[in-house]
């Protein structure tokens, strides 16, 4: 069973219907107990990180706790920003602390729109599981006006372009991210979380 | 590179999609929950679903149905039509819905925009604008409400401005002069507005030919184009008119 932690913040209901959809065991949550049983956890979220970090600071030890245990974890959009070192998204937000690195605004100085909405090109790093069988890059969509700059060279890293290159995807061991959405992404998008099931799966084999 | 959206919208009234023209004199178009997973799984970009008949009824959106809608539907999804409070935007969001748009509630509380994008961020509010050309100026439009049955004298692209200022993550811009005809976007419209403000602006109302698509994203500057006529009737399939627009040379998602 993969859990959705549900702590209170937008929409989980578009998560839990892609990870249905795909026939998936999965069940949304914030009780410590069932997290702490769970196969793999998905720490979804929309809105200001600031206030997702509030709202998940009371069982932000227990996914510490669990993410330190190798137990994989999946966050998506502001879910991927909380595990970063800090947000600077209207103040400064002490997150996670999983993967080194710092949120911050994407540039309004290119001309581009801001939020940066829609579909965008990522290409992937080499030999990256959330992006099993998908080859060297696909269309994700995307809805961000911050994103997260990687401060560690064990973190391997995919990449979009949006007048900075903007970090799309992650994974530093058993920890994942994506800044796009990938239960929005059509079928590539429900092949990356196929690949997480598959990666929870091999993890407690 | 981001690529330009392209985005069918289901008007629902009783439970059913319908096209009207100018919003008036509605057509049967197909079942709602059908015809948003065929354009999920065709290549849309996103799906905007506007529950028709809310705002002239004072009637709440139809949660059950976007429910089902939603189940099938892997691309980001809008829903609209009669919001007027940021707990139904909350309900919606709950249910499936991925970004809410307002319209008729925005004019007449400017801060349930401010609101909403404090409490589910500005990425999934959206301003919807029924415009329409104000006879006898020039290059002027002024925003309807009430689905574009009631005329106010604010002007369009003041609105857009101001929306944006308040927390609107988007604009989905509607041309009343056009909609529904297959006449081609307002152009000039469409280009005043994508000017004026730094957020996304979806194109609608008009879509005919797949040039008319086209001109809309190039010379209009939009963002993403909205059609609902052009896919239900089947004129056109998403993947012809992603075709169309790549040998444009438009950036768009390949299917």
């Amino acid at each position: 069973m993969l859990v959705i932690i549900d702590y209170g913040v937008g929409n989980v209901r578009s998560v839990t219907n892609a990870f249905r959809y795909i026939g998936s065991e999965i069940a949304v949550s914030c009780d410590p107990t069932v997290i702490r049983r769970a196969r793999g956890l998905i720490l979804p979220g929309v809105g200001a990180s600031g206030y997702a970090m509030q709202k998940v600071a009371p069982i932000a030890g227990v996914i510490k706790e669990q993410a330190a245990a190798g137990k994989p974890l999946l966050g998506i959009c502001v879910g991927f920003q909380l595990l970063f070192d800090e947000s600077h998204e209207m103040g400064t937000h002490k997150c996670l602390g999983l993967i080194k690195g710092n949120v911050i605004p994407i540039p309004t100085d290119s001309g581009l729109t801001i939020p940066h909405m829609g579909w965008n090109y990522v290409r992937f790093a080499e030999g990256m599981r959330l992006f099993d069988g998908l080859g060297e890059g696909r269309h994700f969509a995307f809805a961000n006006s911050f994103y997260a700059q990687v401060d560690d060279a064990q973190t391997q890293a995919a990449y979009t372009e949006y007048g900075v290159q903007i970090t799309a995807a992650v994974e530093k061991g058993n920890i994942y991210g994506c800044q796009f959405h990938p239960e929005k992404s059509a079928a590539d998008g429900l092949q990356v979380l196929k690949n997480f099931v598959t990666i929870c799966h091999e993890a407690t084999k | 590179m981001l690529t330009k959206r392209i985005i069918p919208c289901l008007d629902v009234k009783d439970n059913r999609v319908v096209k009207g023209v100018n919003f008036l004199n509605l057509r049967d178009a197909g079942d709602p929950v059908e015809l948003g997973k065929k354009y999920s799984a065709q290549g849309a970009d996103e799906l905007v679903f506007l529950d028709i008949t809310a705002t002239i009824r004072s009637k709440k959106t139809i949660v059950e149905l976007v429910e089902k809608v939603a189940e099938n539907v892997f691309i980001p999804f809008t829903v609209g039509g009669g919001i007027s409070t940021a707990d139904q935007i909350g309900l919606l969001l709950r249910s499936g819905a991925d970004k809410c748009s307002i319209n008729t509630a925005a004019v007449n509380n400017p801060d349930l925009l401010r609101e909403s994008a404090e409490r589910f961020g500005a990425q999934c509010v959206v301003l919807a604008i029924d415009a329409r050309r104000t006879p006898g100026k020039v290059g002027k439009w002024h925003v309807t409400v009430k689905a574009g049955s009631k005329p106010t004298d604010i002007d369009a692209v003041e609105w857009a401005v101001r929306a944006e200022k308040l927390g609107a993550g988007e604009i989905l811009l509607t041309s009343m002069d056009a909609d529904g005809t297959q006449a081609g976007y307002d152009i000039e419209l469409t280009r005043a507005v994508a000017e004026a403000v730094g957020i996304p602006v979806i194109a609608s109302g008009g879509a005919g030919t797949l040039e008319s698509l086209a001109e809309v994203l190039e010379k209009g500057k939009a963002d993403a184009v909205l059609a609902a006529s052009i896919f239900h009737y089947g004129t056109y399939s998403i993947k012809e008119t992603k075709k169309f627009l790549q040998r444009q040379g438009i950036p768009v998602r390949p299917v």
